[in-house]
């Protein structure tokens, strides 16, 4: 709580190839300590994962960095530029915290697409709506990311009538139409038929591939271990364990992650 | 018969059509207001504080729990006294207030309690997910409201939105009592001047009926427009 009082102070000009960089990040529910002091850094083009059982605190450790919950304590500094709290840990400026926002690519477990757009809708409707793309403009962009998500000849669909994995891939679509500085994903094939999997980390895997800034909440540990830079274990709302894919799968130090890599693998 | 409906005097159809527009007029503006009055005190009850909150079921549970006869001669009569009492206290003397405004401000606050209920419930049939990507993507409040808030929560509002707007059209009728000329009062005129009590109410009746009916259209396409992205639910089989 201590870190409250600090946080107007503007962040490091050494910051400047930082795409995140989180600091001693609290969060409480009522009585219950979800995150116990977690920081991360993410450069430009890292992909870092973040692994842990259920109730770990690893979505919500996602979630505080777009703010979907509200931190305890702690500090946030996405590009560059510091969330201004409270004392109680809500954002200061709602309108700095929806500008950051839409420079975060937010994907969810649950697709959360607006059901009552179409696919092509959906996509266009962040650029046009929040942040003034000509429509035209926002439409062909839309039409291209559908096209490589493999959804074109869909756009004009509901979401409603689509598979989990397409909508995963429209939501996907959804998020990179903003051209985000970070892509965040929150576990996004724990909701999806087994056989569905696998288009959804196709896509990832691209986006991993061509250098894009990305935190991927993920229960996949082969799928981390094959695309991240940096690997966290989250343990009660500890990190646990951190470093390269390979150490963290390879040669586990701490018995905690021995114990949970062998009972998901 | 024809000659006592037809539209020109003698005949009275013209005076039942003007009081037929009158109640349209008056249900249109009730419920255009409701449906305003609904939608804040629904983000009231569903976002304010306690304060707030325990006003708004203070409103909702009052208005709702009182007949509404009751309460069009409450409001009228002391609502317009208020307004006399606190113009002349300006110094403007007695002000003329206008039956249509009043009707549509008294009807207005009856149907604001109950939109409010239907409103709150739909924005709570949103799944919560898709207000969230909302606000994860940087959607300042108001555009959230406008772009998915509302949209969303139709599928779900509508059909309680069209009860609504049915009652509306009837609650003009008790707008008579404070000698409101809609279609109920010119009507009641028609049939004691002519004696022909039954062809008139008759009259009025169908006209009630057509009202209903052609509603009950608009409403069917606002309902298909409104589940459009919604797969249907015969297909799902019970």
């Amino acid at each position: 709580m201590a870190t409250a009082a600090m946080t107007t102070r503007p962040a490091q000009a050494s910051a400047a190839d930082e795409a995140i960089r989180v600091e001693d990040l609290h969060k409480s529910f009522g009585k219950l300590e979800v995150l116990k002091g977690v920081s991360l850094t993410a450069k430009k083009g890292d992909v870092v994962a973040i692994i842990g059982g259920s109730g770990s605190g690893k979505s919500t450790c996602l979630r505080c960095i777009n703010f979907l919950e509200t931190p305890s304590s702690g500090r946030i500094i996405i590009g560059g530029e510091e969330i201004v709290l409270r004392p109680d840990g809500t954002p200061a400026n709602r309108r700095q915290i929806e500008r950051v926002r839409s420079r975060l690519g937010m994907v969810f477990q649950a697709f959360n697409l607006w059901t009552h757009r179409t696919l092509i809708e959906n996509v266009t409707e962040v650029p046009v709506h929040v942040l003034g793309v000509p429509k035209a403009e926002a439409h062909d962009r839309a039409m291209a990311l559908l096209e490589r998500v493999g959804l074109a000849e869909k756009a004009n669909v509901y979401p409603s009538f689509l598979s989990g994995g397409q909508q995963q891939r429209a939501a996907i679509a959804r998020a990179l139409a903003i051209e985000p500085s970070v892509m965040l994903f929150d576990e996004p094939t724990s909701a999806l038929d087994p056989e569905l999997v696998g288009e959804v980390l196709t896509v990832i895997r691209d986006l991993a591939a061509e250098g894009r800034t990305m935190i991927l909440v993920t229960h996949e540990m082969n799928f981390a271990r094959e695309v991240s830079d940096h690997v966290i274990y989250l343990y009660e709302g500890r990190i646990e364990e951190e470093g390269p894919p390979d150490q963290v799968f390879g040669a586990p130090r701490s018995d905690r992650l021995k114990q949970f890599l062998k009972t998901v693998a | 018969m024809i000659e006592l409906l037809s539209l020109s005097p003698p005949g009275w159809g013209g005076n039942l059509l003007r009081g037929l527009m009158n109640s349209l007029q008056i249900a249109l503006g009730a419920y255009g207001l409701g449906l305003l009055i609904g939608l804040a005190g629904a983000y009231g009850k569903l976002y304010g504080g306690p304060i707030l909150r325990d006003l708004l079921a203070v409103y909702t549970t009052v208005v709702r729990a009182v007949p509404e006869l009751v309460l069009i001669l409450i409001l009228y009569y002391v609502g317009t006294d208020l307004i006399n009492k606190a113009s002349e206290a300006m110094g403007y003397g007695t002000v003329e207030i206008s039956g249509v405004a009043a009707g549509i401000a008294v009807l207005g606050v009856v149907q604001g309690a109950y939109s409010t209920e239907i409103l709150r419930g739909a924005i709570k049939a949103i799944p919560i997910g898709q207000i969230e990507a909302a606000r994860a993507f940087g959607m300042p409040p108001l555009l959230l409201l406008r772009r998915v808030t509302i949209p969303a929560m139709m599928a779900f509002a509508i059909p309680g939105l069209a009860n609504l707007w049915l009652i509306a059209t009837k609650d003009t009728a008790l707008l008579a009592v404070v000698g409101f000329s809609e279609l109920t009062l010119e009507t009641r005129q028609a049939a004691s001047s002519t004696r022909a009590y039954f062809t008139f109410f008759l009259a009025a009746g169908a006209l009630y009926l057509m009202v209903t009916l052609l509603s009950g259209r608009v409403f069917a396409r606002l309902e298909v427009w409104a589940r459009r992205g919604q797969p249907s639910l015969r297909k799902a089989g019970g």
